[in-house]
């Protein structure tokens, strides 16, 4: 029996560049950056002072139905992301949901729609939580663990706590959408996204689901989750008055580090002979996906395995996986955050696995235009190489010089022929991801 | 292209835990047989005012005993701590300690693990030293430099959810797919499904697979209270978990970790591995309803449940050969809360319709409390140790029935009685529903 084909019809990337792939292409085809002084709190204090936030008009109040206002009140920005996303998404594939089009039968039967989201950490929102800590302080000014527990937990919604589960992306989407088929959120920092739309795959093809919104969301632009950021050695150096826009230089070596951009978003995906049966515009085939562990010297995998074997070893599961020669493989977006270490574990993997042929394939770089955008950053990659195959052209690259065996240089878009883009990841932790997505002809 | 086998089958051919109860899989399960209660005062942070002030901890544990070297995990966090001893117990029961044949890159990791513990203390100081009374809000450049004085670079990093699969993966040397999966309180079941799915995929041999987690600190155990989930029942704190009593007021709180070896039969078969016990299917779902309550008829628990027996050829109506109800116990969510409960047991006569009152259905976490993320591993186990010795664990603290929950809970004594087939449950705030199926290897 031959598996199910899984397809991608609907895309709702969300960046700095803002909502849907447009915005993004179009900057992104442009060479336009959208790295800036943070925003949403004085970022001074840390060591970058930049970094790539949603723009101001991104508003899920705006974007949510109706009926659903009230519960934005409960969603911490990453769940603003995967709802945002979603809604954008569902409304590319022409699907009718319960979110889009109540008062008609959804596209897709309820129980054959599933759901899987990746999710970063969500840190709590300081203003809200200290505004109750304080209420809380003994006669030194210190948090008081006696009167918190007695009066100054009464300061927080009841529903706090549902704010910063990192399954509540995945709760509201469902809610919103009517999706009740299998529902996953995955943890896996950098890989989070890939992984989850892996696991979409897995669904549809052993017939769990039609099919998915799948994808995944994080903002870090939060003290305490940036602070993680810094501590975990992913911030470049870069004070208020510097050009932000200049500052990441992924695969070249004298690259300061990373600066972090929020976003993910929600791809549809389905299973072919369903979205053909519907009459479905079908961007691209999601035609494989691979997944490994890298063995971290410092356990925790700050710069796991350095020799880029494990994310190697992911790459080609992805390429067996959907059928595909290294030679097939016309483009890469890889992670690409400019922290030289580990730009340089991500091109030793691509040059085991490209080996010579690897300094003709071009690389899409998108951290020096949105930044590192950890868990999300598969989703929106994703939707970066579908652009690609549909286009067939390939977005500029920024601020990068000497990139050795890469071809990651700085350069002007491009018209090219593409057939199979491969988007892969390390993490901190040592999860790897890869997905191949493929022109539908 | 290569076609992708999905019917290969997967059996469990190791277990460990690390529960409030004990950190050894006999041991414990000893005393769930004897009724035995984990709960107690919280000690890990001063809970002396808050509403709930107990909980089931984990007591004199330590990693030493279980890993090679625990230097290499000395900044782990309790999740991790949990997961090393419970993995390590179920990796030596899988004879896989030395198993110098074993293809690494064959080997992967599916968890359901929780995120790790706040440096709490230190992060309340920064948000304090940073909080502007006028504007009320915290000011970044203030917070930002006591944050840097006070919290700890690793610390933070050993808080993401994804690192306790970095400690398994470095103690036993796995490079196969690994992932991590957190939907509240069916993490782990759903871990230990998808992880089959892998298996039967092909995508990997073995699979360590479970979960571990605490939320026994501060705004953990505010986050629950706020939300009223858990039991305020503070005379006695082994009387406070009541599943399916008519007085149950909430859950308990645990923690810890269970962990099981995955792996596809003909492998272990071809390495003389014992198979003790089968995954029969796997069912997952959304309730798609609302964010704090559950589908009043138990829609997405029944839609998981479903999904489970078919992908194991039940039919939940039909009895077997023998006159016996279609499977043999189901190990239920049952954390005590009001809503829970009843709607537990309605979406299970939903499924079973007149088999239900004759498949016995308890819960344990009302002896080791509710380990949210690791809630699901834990009671898997419980179901393989159901068929390997024919016992049924009880639902303590059962004295008061429901006139609405009217099925057999197992009230208080553990009972003897045969086992071939269990289903195991976990439901999630946010509407996360998964099944699971276990099966006597035969």
């Amino acid at each position: 029996m031959s598996r199910r084909r899984v397809v991608i019809t609907g895309l709702g990337p969300v960046s700095a560049h803002g909502l849907g792939i447009e915005p993004l292409w179009q900057a992104l085809c442009e060479g336009r950056s959208a790295l800036a002084p943070i925003r949403t709190f004085d970022a001074r204090g840390f060591r970058a002072a930049s970094g790539g936030e949603l723009p101001d008009a991104f508003d899920v109040k705006d974007l949510v139905p109706k009926s659903y206002r009230k519960a934005t009140k409960v969603m911490a920005r990453d769940i603003e992301i995967a709802v945002g996303g979603a809604l954008h998404a569902v409304t590319d594939a022409g699907l009718k949901t319960r979110g889009t089009d109540p008062d008609n039968p959804p596209t897709i039967a309820p129980d054959r729609f599933g759901c899987h989201i990746g999710a970063g950490l969500i840190a709590a929102d300081l203003d809200e939580l200290t505004a109750a800590l304080a209420t809380s302080r003994d006669a030194n000014g210190k948090f008081d663990p006696a009167h918190w527990g007695q009066q100054g937990m009464q300061e927080l919604t009841p529903l706090w706590l549902l704010k910063y589960l990192p399954n509540m992306l995945a709760c509201h989407v469902t809610i919103i959408h009517d999706c009740q088929g299998p529902s996953n959120t995955i943890t896996c920092n950098e890989a989070s996204s890939g992984l989850s739309l892996a696991e979409s795959q897995r669904v549809i093809e052993r017939g769990a689901a039609d099919a998915c919104l799948s994808g995944g969301a994080d903002s870090k632009i939060n003290p305490m989750a940036y602070l993680r950021q810094e501590l975990a050695g992913r911030l470049a150096l870069c004070t208020v008055d510097e050009d932000a826009t200049k500052k990441v230089k992924p695969f070249d070596p004298s690259s300061p580090g990373a600066l972090v951009g929020e976003g993910g978003g929600i791809l549809v995906l389905e299973a072919e002979e369903t979205a053909k049966a519907r009459g479905a515009r079908i961007h691209a085939a999601l035609s494989g996906t691979g997944a490994s562990q890298s063995w971290c010297d410092d356990t925790v995998g700050l710069v796991p395995d350095a020799s880029g074997e494990s994310l190697a070893d992911a790459i080609e599961a992805a390429l067996r996986d959907a059928g595909v020669k290294p030679a097939e493989v016309d483009a890469i977006v890889p992670y690409g955050c400019g922290v030289p270490a580990i730009d340089s574990l991500e091109a030793n993997a691509l040059a085991r696995v490209f080996g010579d042929a690897l300094s003709a394939k071009p690389i899409v770089t998108l951290s020096p235009s949105i930044g590192a955008t950890v868990a999300g950053f598969g989703t929106i990659a994703v939707s970066v190489a579908v652009k690609c195959l549909t286009e067939q052209r390939l977005p500029a690259r920024l601020n990068s010089a000497s990139t050795g065996r890469l071809a990651a240089a700085a350069a002007p878009s491009e018209a090219r022929a593409l057939r199979h883009i491969l988007v892969c990841t390390p993490s901190l932790g040592g999860q790897n991801s890869a997905v191949v997505v493929s022109r539908f002809a | 292209m290569t076609t992708k086998s999905n019917n290969r089958r997967v059996v469990v051919t190791g277990m460990g835990w690390v529960t409030p109860l004990g950190h050894d899989i006999d041991l414990v399960w000893k005393r769930l047989l004897n009724s035995e209660s984990g709960m107690g005062w919280t000690t890990r942070f001063d809970a002396r005012t808050f509403p709930t002030n107990f909980s089931a901890e984990v007591r004199d544990y330590s990693i030493d005993r279980f890993v090679k070297d625990a230097r290499v995990h000395a900044t782990a966090g309790l999740n991790s701590q949990f997961a090393l001893g419970a993995a390590c117990q179920a990796w030596k029961q899988a004879g896989l300690d030395g198993h110098a044949a074993l293809n690494k890159k064959r080997v992967g990791l599916y968890l359901g693990a929780g995120e790790g513990v706040l440096d709490f203390d230190q992060y309340a100081a920064a948000n304090l030293a940073g909080w502007n009374a006028e504007q009320r809000k915290v000011d970044g450049v203030p917070w930002a430099d006591t944050a840097h004085k006070v919290l700890e670079k690793m610390c933070e990093v050993e808080q993401e959810p994804n690192m306790p699969l970095a400690h398994l993966a470095r103690e036993f040397g796995i490079r196969g797919p690994a992932l991590n999966c957190l939907t509240a309180c069916a993490a782990s079941t759903q871990a230990i499904g998808e992880a089959f799915s892998l298996i039967q995929r092909g995508d990997a041999d073995v699979m360590i697979s479970g979960g571990t987690h605490t939320m026994i600190h501060v705004l953990g155990v505010t986050g629950f209270n706020r939300l009223t989930a858990l039991s305020t029942s503070k005379a006695d704190p082994t009387k406070a978990s009541r599943p399916f009593d008519a007085t149950r007021d909430g859950f308990v709180m645990g923690e810890g970790s269970g962990m099981i070896v995955l792996e596809s039969l003909e492998h272990a078969l071809a390495r003389g591995a014992k198979p003790l016990a089968e995954v029969g299917g796997y069912g997952s779902s959304a309730d798609a309803f609302r964010i704090t309550d559950i589908h009043p008829e138990g829609r997405g628990g029944a839609a998981s449940m479903h999904v489970a027996l078919a992908q194991a050829g039940i039919d939940p109506l039909a009895r077997r050969a023998d006159g016996r109800a279609a499977i043999d116990y189901i190990s239920a969510h049952g954390t005590g809360t009001k809503e829970n409960d009843s709607i537990e047991t309605r979406g299970v006569k939903r499924v079973f319709g007149d088999n239900a009152k004759d498949i016995p259905m308890s819960s344990i976490k009302s002896m080791m409390g509710h380990l949210i993320a690791a809630a699901g591993a834990v009671e898997f186990i419980t179901c393989v140790l159901a068929i390997r010795d024919g016992m049924l664990p009880p639902t303590i603290n059962y004295g008061t029935p429901d006139p609405a929950l009217d099925l057999d809970y197992v009230p208080n004594k553990a009972r003897a009685s045969k086992v071939d087939i269990c289903l195991s449950n976990s439901f999630g705030f946010g509407g996360q529903n998964d099944t699971l199926v276990v099966k006597r290897f035969a």
